[in-house]
């Protein structure tokens, strides 16, 4: 009986169910506005999933993601556009919304070098900034089409990223990481002292247009009226379902295996043929160029950038979104990037001790759940895969 | 006669102590060969000195008829040595069939673009090697076979180190190193254990083993030939029956009177 049953795909529908609820929850959280409802939807929030975890519901939703993720991700999509659609005139959750995007995609990056290759990066804002200020030059000064743009962020934040491969393939663990935290300070008062780039005051960016088309104008679908971040949410989220599938197929490939084998024992993969420096590379880099990307696009949405937008303390966020989700879980960074983002917005209350309650998650989720919100489950090279 | 791997005045020094001196060894094709010797006589130096850990301070080695003597770890890897290690060097995270996979490295197409974009071909592959991991586990214990997709760290230690020798002999090597392979196992374990490894060399009578052991039983056994080596040398040759009675090598395991 048992057999069958492991022959049986998990079904789909605590799935469906898992994401529906949680689409009406986030449609709920960002309509709130005063401040009682909001905390009493935060605290819903958590007795919810506790009780569900108790229930052993949260374990069905999981199985059913393992098994169906290739439905259940269009589902997130759709999700995704619910949301979009109900908020479609509301300026301020539209750019919220694509900065939870956007920052998912760049966390996605820092996991590729982090949770796999395990090359610990505290300079993703860094990274970030450099795509956002590779937009800013280049929409001044130059005509190159915006989708371009992107690109050569994502490629000017690995070549620039590749500046710190020597000393990172040269020291481990933490001298690494000190590393990084060694370029962010550098890159900022780079930033700060260079007058072509805006000094501290920083740069204007124009914002996206394609073929034409202007993201920064409202425009109408019939006769309703939509906000102009509409347009920089459509490509958010394409962005982030390119990333989120490229990171997906990565993990489960020899690639993703060659990443774990040698953070888990480069002794151990390097007497089995694997080239640790290559690996590393390839991790470092392509990491990079995602959080590059999702930096230029995200430079284009505020319009603005300057030095004092991509600090230390920002690149801890980011860290802090991958401990909290879920080490190597792109599905737990997504809810992760969702709860760093969103809540210190529309908690208002809270908002100067953001920093504070980061630290306090952090320290909490390290002492009582280390392998994060949603763990990272065991590699299935094919959802729904049996032999 | 052409040796498979052949050691001449292999030397390795660490500060002041002399773990391997002078050391000559050679392996003929197809045999199972012992190192034994008290601890720290230099049994694993002289593995870590052949698979490209440690570097050598003096000496050659040639395996395969090539100087591996300053190859790296993977280049040796590639040329065709597997190793298991003293302490299970095992990514406890990751499933079975992970964990074999990483010892068949050479043979998995490593290219972003066919691992990344086509995924039809990737999956033949995986389904390929799926089926050959599967079929060696097999061999050792075909209960853990049913468990591919399970992580390592669950495991008891025998079924470790049978992980483990399956992810050396996956890529079908030249040249085994088994570095203590009964090493916090009990004896029951140890002799399901080299039941197993006679089982895979009867399997493939090509494969070439060293075996470095402290439990003399398993050296009777399994090996055709033994070395003994003290302080970095080594001391006798030969049969296990005829270096077990040799007085220098029951002086170097008793002492001296």
């Amino acid at each position: 009986m048992s057999e069958v049953m492991q022959k049986l795909r998990a079904p789909l529908l605590p799935g469906v169910v898992a994401l529906a609820l949680s689409t009406a929850y986030l449609i709920a959280l960002l309509a709130a506005e005063k401040q009682p409802l909001i905390i009493g939807l935060l605290a819903f929030a958590v007795v919810a999933v506790l009780a569900a975890h108790y229930l052993g519901w949260l374990n069905l939703v999981s199985r059913s993601f393992a098994d169906r993720e290739d439905v259940l991700g269009v589902y997130a999509i759709l999700a995704a556009c619910v949301v979009a659609a109900f908020f479609h005139d509301n300026h301020f959750v539209l750019l919220l919304f694509v900065t939870v995007l956007l920052y998912t995609v760049a966390t996605l990056g820092l996991n590729i070098q982090f949770g796999y290759a395990g090359v610990l990066n505290f300079a993703g804002a860094s990274f970030f900034g450099i795509g956002a200020y590779t937009s800013a030059v280049l929409s001044t000064y130059t005509a190159v089409p915006h989708l371009l743009v992107l690109l050569i962020g994502g490629m000017l934040a690995a070549l620039i990223g590749s500046l710190l491969l020597l000393p990172v393939l040269r020291t481990r663990g933490h001298y690494a990481a000190l590393v990084t935290i060694a370029f962010a300070l550098l890159l900022k008062t780079f930033l700060e002292v260079n007058d072509v780039l805006g000094g501290p005051q920083g740069m204007q960016v124009k914002g996206m247009s394609i073929l034409g088309w202007s993201f920064n104008d409202n425009f109408e679908i019939g006769k309703i009226e939509m906000s102009f971040y509409l347009n920089y949410f459509v490509v958010s989220l394409l962005l982030l379902t390119g990333t989120f599938v490229l990171v997906r197929r990565l993990e489960r490939s020899w690639i993703g295996l060659n990443l774990d084998a040698l953070r888990l024992d480069e002794i151990a993969a390097s007497c089995f043929g694997l080239d640790i420096a290559r690996w590393k590379i390839t991790a470092f880099l392509l990491g990079n160029f995602l959080i590059g990307i999702a930096g230029a696009l995200f430079g284009m949405v505020g319009g603005f950038v300057a030095p004092n937008n991509y600090t230390f303390a920002d690149s801890l966020i980011m860290v802090s979104i991958l401990l909290l989700g879920g080490i190597g879980n792109p599905w737990g960074l997504v809810v992760a990037t969702f709860i760093v983002v969103v809540v210190p917005e529309k908690l208002q209350t809270i908002q100067e001790y953001r920093i504070l309650l980061f630290a306090l998650i952090v320290i909490m989720m390290l002492l009582f759940r280390p392998e994060g919100l949603l763990p990272r489950p065991v590699r299935r090279y094919f959802p729904g895969w049996r032999a | 006669m052409t040796y498979l791997l052949e050691a001449r005045g292999l030397t390795r020094k660490f500060g002041g102590v002399v773990a391997l001196d002078n050391l000559d060894l050679a392996v003929v094709p197809n045999e199972i060969i012992g190192l034994i010797g008290p601890n720290g006589s230099g049994k694993t130096t002289f593995f870590n000195v052949v698979t490209g850990i440690y570097g050598a301070h003096g000496g050659s080695v040639t395996f395969d008829g090539a100087d591996i003597t300053r190859a790296s770890s993977p280049a040796i890897y590639h040329a065709g040595i597997s190793r298991t290690f003293q302490r299970s060097r095992l990514s406890l995270p990751l499933s079975i069939f992970d964990n074999i996979m990483i010892g068949n490295h050479k043979r998995l197409n490593q290219g972003l673009w066919f691992n990344l974009i086509r995924r039809g071909e990737f999956k033949r592959e995986f389904e390929a090697n799926y089926g050959a991991a599967r079929t060696l586990v097999e061999v050792f214990e075909p209960q853990l076979a049913e468990r591919m997709f399970e992580p390592v760290g669950g495991l008891p230690m025998i079924d470790r180190r049978r992980i483990e020798i399956c992810r050396a002999l996956i890529n079908q090597p030249k040249l085994l190193l088994l570095d203590e392979p009964s090493a916090g196992m009990t004896h029951d374990e140890t002799k399901e254990l080299m039941d197993d490894i006679l089982q895979v060399r009867d399997l493939n009578r090509n494969l070439t083993i060293i075996i470095v052991e402290h439990e003399m039983g398993v050296i009777e056994r399994i090996t055709e030939r033994c070395v003994v080596l003290n302080f970095g040398r080594k001391i006798a040759e030969g049969p296990y029956r005829q270096v077990a009675v040799d007085r220098q090598v029951q002086e170097a395991y008793l002492g001296v009177e």
